[in-house]
Order: structure tokens, then C-alpha cells, then sequence
């Protein structure tokens, strides 16, 4: 499995998957996509990473601990809905802000954010378990 | 006033659980004066509660309400009547007295913070619950004082005696807990009102009155530790003593006499009730009174008296005449004043000579000469000598019983028995560790700090200055008191005079003689009362443990019998009962009918065609029958996950060809990792290259499997030939752009719409993660 090929190409592979996540991730509100199939595909690029150059050094590329994303998604999840209570409306009533930059505009709202926690909580979670079955038991060696 | 009524009534049950909170960053920043800076708190709420006063005479009641769940047309609703601020004003008063005690008694104890909190937070629910109208919050704040109480008598939580005190204590107030909701929702049922002030004569009339008695009788019973759950009380004593003193004399206990006084109006006064009340109450004053004579340890003789008086006023309430209702107000507030300050003297006694053993103290007068005079003001109320609020109640209970019928006889005989026994023992705990021949003790005894002292000589001031106070004593408490459980006014008649042809003064002095008598043989009733315990050798506390331990063995055979930790039989068992919710509720209902050919086709057979498939579409299918095929035929696990794998990609180009790209998309993703992580596991599990199984497991498997994938088939199509309700993704495909901003359906339904049970799965995903990641690390320790 850990020929020189796989580990060469992998980084390769790694770098355009995590970046397809996020583009499938934001797209989610109009076409095909979302926080959970985003966060599905950036856990298993970083279970190709683990498979490629160890889990240990996967961890090492990622900084934070996989489920201190994750549970920092949770937390950003049920922050968003929050926010509704500064327009006096119930729990996660959704919040929408257009941005006009130049020629197009941004639309940002409550439920991306809450779509942002849903991503970091699949991506935290499957990377922690597969890092863990990886080989290091889920702890920084 | 600054604040309205409502939310200053509301506050003084709300603003003890916010000192709670505070009250171990106040202990930090205050360290010595800890007590003094959060006996503030009780004091303020005490003052405010003096401002009631006159508007309670005044009007009969001052009632306060703010929403809680208005969609159910619940509010937190307050009630302050006579009876209610006369509870409130003691326990508060008390609690001011008893948090100034605790910050000396805990001085230097690393959670004294924390035990602050935990008395204030008891305070808090204890003041809640005499205040409250509205049953639900009565219920929620009778359920707090258990739990508070809880950590209260295990503050001590290294000690095993300790630990099973609080869990005994809150195993029983929480039966009568349930016992108290369920009565709530029956007089909820009976008359639609939540609200206690509003209930009338409807539940006495109903036909579920013997069950509502019942159900409050279980909670007031529990919780005043009436024979025969009496036997928690006693083992509560295991709580550091300024816990023993405010839940024993005010607080805790006393929540069942309130709930039996507070429900008299509605509840009271049927023979059933008087008979069930007086029996129980005669019982718990004698058990109480002979088992304070068995003992030698003073906080253990003072824990027995407490049950004793339970009994009496539970006694008074089922006698439920205008004197015995009087006598049971006064009572209750001579007895939280003389039984708090008693067990402060005890605690101080505790603390400075190092024991609390009867026998082994003496002559401690000279040492602690403040002290001496505190358990004597205390003492002599509850011998209930003249010129103390003692008196007056015993005087009121007498007056009630002067009709010279037999069950009139009999109750007093109980009554001057009773009091004759707790006025021995009040001489005993005043005269025998303070006065006779000096003894040694373990520590050398001095007089105690000034904030244990205050308790005690304040408590016994205040019931002499009350006493004295004849009439606003009638005006102020009993007069309101009385009125308000017996519900119409009643009036004062109480004097100083003594009147030698009453007899009242007779019966008193019979009392008072009969204790002496008490007091005089206390060595010889003891071996006696020892003697018969040990002849019984059975009690209602070893039948606790019996109860406990037989649950506890329960459990574990059920958990046993459940959570064996054979992973093959947990999947049969998951398996078995899908295929039997799939299929069995179809077969038995007729379910499958629909799907079988109706007359109009003709012979079937002949109508029968091959689907209309595309060549891209017949690959699928051949797609998924090689997977599933391999599946079969694995040769080894890897090859029979990858098929696995393969079959579950075809799914998925289904479910992409038939419009559902992101459940396919999806799908996707998720085959692939299964395939990736059941790998990993196969490989850390280091399992056998084959599966090896005997025939009959093979079989087993098989059949389930089978069951199980016919039964979702037949069930989907069951599903397919009945029309869809498709009234909610019509809203959704209609609203989804226009209010929700988004035009992939499930995307808006999964972040906006259905927002809260996503939030709900992705907490549920990371709990999962993480005991999973429990699990790894586990294997890794006891592999390394």
C-alpha cells in the first residue's frame, strides 16, 4: 500500500480534495453539496494523509486535534443560532446579509455558519476515528 | 419600589441559587468573613419578608406571578399568606443565623465555598417551596430541597456513613416526590387549575380523593420522616452539624408539615385525614421520644427529638381544631428556634471539647459560660417553661383536647407522654455536659467564636422576647398562621396569666413532672430502651439496605443478562428484531395485500415484461449483482469488504441516475470510508484472514439477512403503491428560494428547516467519535 508512488501523488490529492470540500461545502445552498458530504470528503483526504506519510505526521500537518474541531463545529453550529436572538426572532431563525463586492454580491447567512459546524463536526470526528485506527490510538505520539 | 411585587417575590426564592453560585468566588475573595459577607443574603431576604407583614394582616394574602411557559398556561405564581410567610421568615431568619455558624464551624476547610453554595442553593428551594402556588413549581422546588439536601449531608463524601446518609435521605424524599407530582397532575385533573390558592371543596368530593390523600400523604410523610420512613433523619446527621441544625429544625423536615397545613383547606378535615394523621403523628412522637432516650450521642438524642416533634405536628394538623392549628403555627416556630440553637450549642460542644458523647461530658459551664447559656434558652423552651414560646404551643395543644371523650383522652395521654419524654431530654443535653463534676475531654474546651455563638443566644432571646410580646405574638403569627391553614380568621386568646383553676397548669405540671421523672431514671430507660432494640433486632434502616442491595443485585443481573458483551449476539439480536418489526406487523395487518395482482391483469404471467432499462442503467444493475455476488463468494474478509464496497457504489449511481444527487453523493462518500475504516478495524482487530463460521451460524445469518432485505424491499414497495402526503416537500419546494435563500431543497432543509435536529446528529456524531476514541485508547493501554 505505501508504495512511492501513493505517497508521492498523495499530498497532491490531499491539497485538491480539502479544497473541492470547502468549494462543495459553500456551494451547498444552491447545487448539489453541503457541510456533511464536504466534511466527509476532507476527513478522508486526511485519511489518505494518514495512510501516506503516518498518522502522526497527518496530526502534526492538521495542528488541532481533530475533535477539538469537532467540537469546536458543535459549538459554532449552535452559536449560529444565537445570533437570531440580537433580531429578538427564536432560536436559529436564519439571518441573511448581502455583501456587495464590486460586481457580485456575497450572500452570508446564519445557516452557512451552522453548515460550517456541520462540516467541522463530520471532518473532526471521521479524521479522529481514522487517524485513531491508523495506528496511534487516537493520541499525539 | 424599584423592582414590581412580582419579581421582588419571585427574587427571594431565585436570589439564594444566585449567591450559590457565588458563594465560592465570595469565600475566595473574602476568606475570613466568608459567613458574615453571605449571611447577608438570608438577612436581606428576611428584611424584605418583614415588609410583608402588615400587607399579609391587611389583605389575608399578597400573591405574585410572572410567566414561565406561557404556551401552556404555566406561571411561576407566588403566594404569601400567613402560613407561608410564617415559614419563609423562619427559614430565612434561621438561614442568615446558620450561614453565619457554618463560616466559623467550616473555618479553614478547603470547600468551605462550596458548602456555602450548597446552603444557600437549599435556602434558595426551601423558600420556593413555602412560597410557591403553582404545583409544578412547588414540585420543582420540593425536589430541589432533596437534591440540595443531598449534597449537603454528603459534604463529607469520603466518609462511607456519610455517603449512605445522603443517598437514604434522597432515595426516600424522592418517592415522595413522585408521590407529590402525582397528586399534583390528579388535582390538576380534577379541578383544571394549577394553582394551590384557587382549589376549593372539588377534590374532596371527588371520587379519586382517597388516592390524592394518598399521594400527598406519601410526600409529607417521606419528607417529615414520619414512622415508618422515619430512619432517614437519624442517618442525615452524618452532614456537618450547621446542615444538621438548619434542616432539622426550620427547613428540610419541616416541608411536610407545611405541605399537610398548606393542603388542610382543600384537603383536611375528613375522617380519613384525621385519622391517618393523628395515628401517624402519635406513632412518630413516641418511636422519636424513646429513641432520643436510647441514645448518647448528643446530635443523634437531638435527631430522634426532631422526629419526635414531626409527629406532633403532624398530630396537631390531623386534630385540625382551631386550638390545634394554633398550637401547630406556634410550635413550629418555637420548635425551629429552640432545635436550631440546640444543635448550634452542639455543634460549638463538638468543636471545642471534641466529642458529642453524652456520658463523657461535664462541668463544661465554667469553660464555655455563653455556650451554657444559649443551650439553656434553648432548653428551656422545649421543656416549655412560662415566659417562652414553648409554652404557649404546648398550652394550645392541651386546650384543644379538653372534651373528655375517650380519643380526646387518649391523644393527650399520647401528648403529655411525648412532651414529658423531650422535656427529659432537653435537661439531660442542658444540664449534663454543662453542670456536675468536670470531665476530661479529648480537646481542651474555651468558649466558641463569636458567629457560633450569635445563633444560639439571638434564637433564644427572640423566643422569650416573643413570649413576652403576648399580644403581637397572637397578631402578628398566630392570627395570620392559623387563618390562613384553617381558612377562615380565627382569634387570639393567648395570655401570660396563669390561671391555677385551668387545667391547662395542671396538665403542664404533669409534663414537667413526668420529664424530671425522665431525667432523673435516663440511665436506667436507656439500658432498657437498648435492651428492647436489641430483643427486636430488626429495623426499618436494615430493611433499607435490604432493599438497596437487592436493586442493586437486580441491576446487575439484568445488565447482565442484557449487555453480555458478545458482539454476534448483540447483531442477531438487532437483526432479529428489525426483521420482525418489518415483517410481522405487515403479515398480521394485511400489509402486503396491495402488492399481490388483482383480478382486472388476467393471468399474470402473461402481462409480465422486462423493465424498460437504458444499457448505462442494466450496467448498474449488473454492477450491483457483482458486488453482491462477491460479497458471497469472498474468499477472505478484504475482498468481501471491497465487494461490499462495489455493491454500495452502485446504489449510489441508482440514486444519482434517478435524480437524488446528494443522497448520492453522499452515499459515495460514505461507502468509501466505510470500506476504508472496516479495513483499519479488521487490521487493529487482528482478526483471521477468513471468516470461518459452522453451518448453523452460517444459516442463522443467512435467514436474517434475508428477512431483513426482503422485508425493506416489500416494504418500500408497499410504500410506493399509496399516495405520498406530499403537502410538506410541496411547501418546501415552494418556500425553499423565496424565505429560505437556497435552491438545493435538502441542503435548506438540513441547515434552516430542520436546523435544530441537525444541530441535535452532529452533537450526537461527535459524542460517538468520541467514545470511540475512549475505545482506541483503552486498547492501546492494555496492549502497550
Amino acid at each position: 500500500m505505501n508504495t512511492i508512488i501513493f505517497r508521492t501523488i498523495a499530498p497532491l490529492i490531499v491539497a485538491i480534495m480539502l479544497v473541492f470540500s470547502v468549494y462543495v461545502c459553500l456551494r451547498g445552498h444552491n447545487e448539489p453539496g453541503g457541510g456533511f458530504i464536504g466534511g466527509l470528503i476532507a476527513a478522508s483526504a486526511i485519511a489518505i494523509l494518514g495512510t501516506a506519510i503516518g498518522p502522526a505526521a497527518a496530526r502534526r500537518a492538521l495542528h488541532i486535534d481533530p475533535m477539538n474541531i469537532a467540537g469546536f463545529g458543535v459549538f459554532m453550529a449552535a452559536f449560529s443560532g444565537l445570533l437570531s436572538l440580537f433580531t429578538g426572532s427564536p432560536f436559529m431563525t436564519s439571518i441573511w446579509l448581502y455583501l456587495n463586492l464590486g460586481d457580485t454580491t456575497v450572500p452570508l447567512s446564519t445557516p452557512m455558519v451552522f453548515d460550517i459546524g456541520v462540516f467541522l463536526v463530520v471532518f473532526g470526528t471521521i479524521a479522529a476515528i481514522a487517524l485513531g485506527l491508523e495506528g496511534d490510538g487516537g493520541e499525539r505520539s | 419600589m424599584g423592582l414590581g411585587m412580582d419579581a421582588s417575590i419571585a427574587l427571594v426564592a431565585i436570589a439564594p441559587f444566585v449567591a450559590a453560585l457565588l458563594a465560592p468566588l465570595a469565600q475566595r475573595l473574602t476568606k475570613p468573613f466568608a459567613g458574615w459577607v453571605l449571611a447577608a443574603v438570608p438577612l436581606a431576604i428576611f428584611a424584605f419578608l418583614l415588609t410583608l407583614v402588615e400587607p399579609v394582616i391587611a389583605n389575608g394574602a399578597v400573591s405574585a406571578s410572572i410567566g414561565w411557559v406561557p404556551a401552556y398556561d404555566l406561571n411561576l405564581s407566588f403566594f404569601v399568606d400567613g402560613l407561608s410567610l410564617t415559614f419563609a421568615l423562619t427559614i430565612s431568619g434561621i438561614g442568615a443565623l446558620i450561614v453565619l455558624y457554618s463560616g466559623a464551624y467550616l473555618k479553614g476547610h478547603p470547600h468551605l465555598g462550596r458548602f456555602l453554595g450548597f446552603l444557600l442553593a437549599f435556602m434558595g428551594a426551601m423558600l420556593g417551596l413555602v412560597l410557591a402556588d403553582n404545583m409544578l413549581a412547588l414540585f420543582m422546588f420540593w425536589e430541589l430541597t432533596s437534591v440540595t439536601s443531598f449534597l449537603l449531608i454528603g459534604f463529607d463524601h469520603t466518609r462511607q456513613a456519610s455517603r449512605r446518609g445522603a443517598i437514604q435521605a434522597l432515595v426516600i424524599t424522592n418517592i415522595g416526590g413522585m408521590g407529590l407530582l402525582v397528586g399534583a397532575l390528579l388535582v390538576h385533573h380534577l379541578t383544571g387549575t394549577w394553582e394551590l390558592s384557587a382549589l376549593g371543596d372539588e377534590v374532596r368530593g371527588s371520587g379519586l380523593y382517597g388516592l390524592v390523600l394518598f399521594a400527598f400523604l406519601c410526600a409529607a410523610f417521606t419528607k417529615s420522616a414520619q414512622v415508618p420512613f422515619h430512619f432517614w433523619l437519624p442517618n442525615a446527621m452524618e452532614a456537618p452539624t450547621p446542615v444538621s441544625a438548619f434542616l432539622h429544625s426550620a427547613t428540610m423536615v419541616q416541608g411536610g408539615v407545611y405541605l399537610l397545613a398548606r393542603t388542610t383547606p382543600w384537603l383536611g378535615g375528613t375522617e380519613a385525614w384525621t385519622l391517618i394523621l393523628v395515628c401517624f403523628g402519635g406513632a412518630t412522637l413516641l418511636w422519636g421520644a424513646l429513641g432520643a432516650l436510647r441514645q448518647t450521642d448528643l446530635k443523634q438524642m437531638l435527631a430522634q427529638t426532631t422526629i419526635a416533634s414531626l409527629g406532633l405536628s403532624v398530630l396537631l394538623i390531623g386534630l385540625g381544631t382551631e386550638a390545634a392549628i394554633a398550637a401547630m403555627a406556634l410550635y413550629f416556630v418555637a420548635h425551629a428556634l429552640y432545635k436550631a440553637g440546640l444543635f448550634m450549642v452542639v455543634g460549638a460542644i463538638d468543636h471545642e471539647a471534641g466529642t458529642r458523647d453524652i456520658t463523657v461530658l461535664g462541668g463544661l459551664a465554667d469553660k464555655m459560660p455563653v455556650t451554657f447559656i444559649g443551650a439553656a434558652l434553648a432548653s428551656l423552651a422545649m421543656i416549655g417553661l412560662p415566659l417562652t414560646l414553648g409554652y404557649f404551643a404546648k398550652e394550645e395543644m392541651y386546650l384543644g383536647l379538653l372534651a373528655w371523650t375517650w380519643s380526646d383522652i387518649v391523644v393527650l395521654v399520647v401528648l403529655v407522654a411525648g412532651n414529658a419524654m423531650l422535656a427529659g431530654v432537653a435537661m439531660l443535653v442542658m444540664v449534663k455536659p454543662f453542670l456536675g463534676p468536670v470531665l476530661p475531654t479529648p480537646k481542651s474546651p474555651h468558649e466558641a467564636p463569636l458567629a457560633m455563638l450569635a445563633g444560639p443566644i439571638l434564637l433564644g432571646v427572640c423566643s422569650i422576647v416573643f413570649s413576652v410580646l403576648t399580644e403581637d405574638l397572637g397578631k402578628y403569627l398566630l392570627v395570620p398562621a392559623a387563618s390562613a391553614i384553617l381558612d377562615h380568621p380565627v382569634t387570639s386568646h393567648l395570655t401570660l396569666a396563669i390561671n391555677p383553676a385551668s387545667p391547662l397548669l395542671w396538665l403542664s405540671i404533669a409534663t414537667w413532672g413526668l420529664g424530671l421523672l425522665v431525667y432523673r431514671q435516663a440511665a436506667t430507660l436507656r439500658t432498657l430502651l437498648r435492651r428492647a432494640e436489641a430483643a427486636l433486632g430488626w429495623t426499618a434502616d436494615n430493611l433499607f439496605d435490604v432493599v438497596m442491595f437487592g436493586l442493586i443485585r437486580f441491576s446487575a443481573g439484568v445488565t447482565r443478562l442484557l449487555h453480555h458483551g458478545r458482539l454476534e449476539i448483540y447483531l442477531v439480536t438487532v437483526f432479529g428484531a428489525l426483521a420482525l418489526a418489518l415483517t410481522l406487523p405487515m403479515l398480521l395487518l394485511g400489509g402486503y395485500d396491495v402488492l399481490l395482482p388483482t383480478a382486472e391483469l388476467g393471468n399474470w404471467s402473461d402481462v409480465l415484461s422486462w423493465p424498460d432499462l437504458r444499457i448505462y442503467e442494466w450496467g448498474v444493475v449488473l454492477l450491483a449483482l457483482v458486488g453482491l455476488g462477491s460479497v458471497l463468494l469472498a474468499p477472505n474478509r478484504l475482498v468481501a469488504i471491497m465487494a461490499l464496497g462495489i455493491q454500495g457504489t452502485a446504489v449510489a449511481l441508482i440514486f444519482l441516475l434517478f435524480g437524488a444527487p446528494d443522497l448520492a453523493f453522499t452515499q459515495f462518500m460514505v461507502e468509501i470510508l466505510s470500506v476504508v475504516i472496516l479495513a483499519l478495524v479488521m487490521t487493529r482487530l487482528r482478526l483471521d484472514e477468513r471468516d470461518h463460521r459452522p453451518l448453523e451460524d452460517l444459516a442463522r445469518d443467512g435467514t436474517l439477512a434475508l428477512v431483513c432485505g426482503v422485508g425493506v424491499s416489500l416494504l418500500l414497495m408497499v410504500v410506493l403503491t399509496g399516495t405520498l402526503d406530499k403537502r410538506l416537500s410541496d411547501l418546501f419546494t415552494a418556500t425553499s428560494v423565496p424565505i429560505a435563500h437556497g435552491a438545493n431543497i435538502v441542503n435548506v432543509i438540513l441547515v434552516d428547516y430542520r436546523g435544530f435536529d441537525t444541530l441535535g446528529e452532529i452533537a450526537v456524531v461527535m459524542g460517538a467519535g468520541m467514545a470511540i476514541m475512549a475505545l482506541l485508547r483503552r486498547r492501546k493501554k492494555a496492549t502497550s
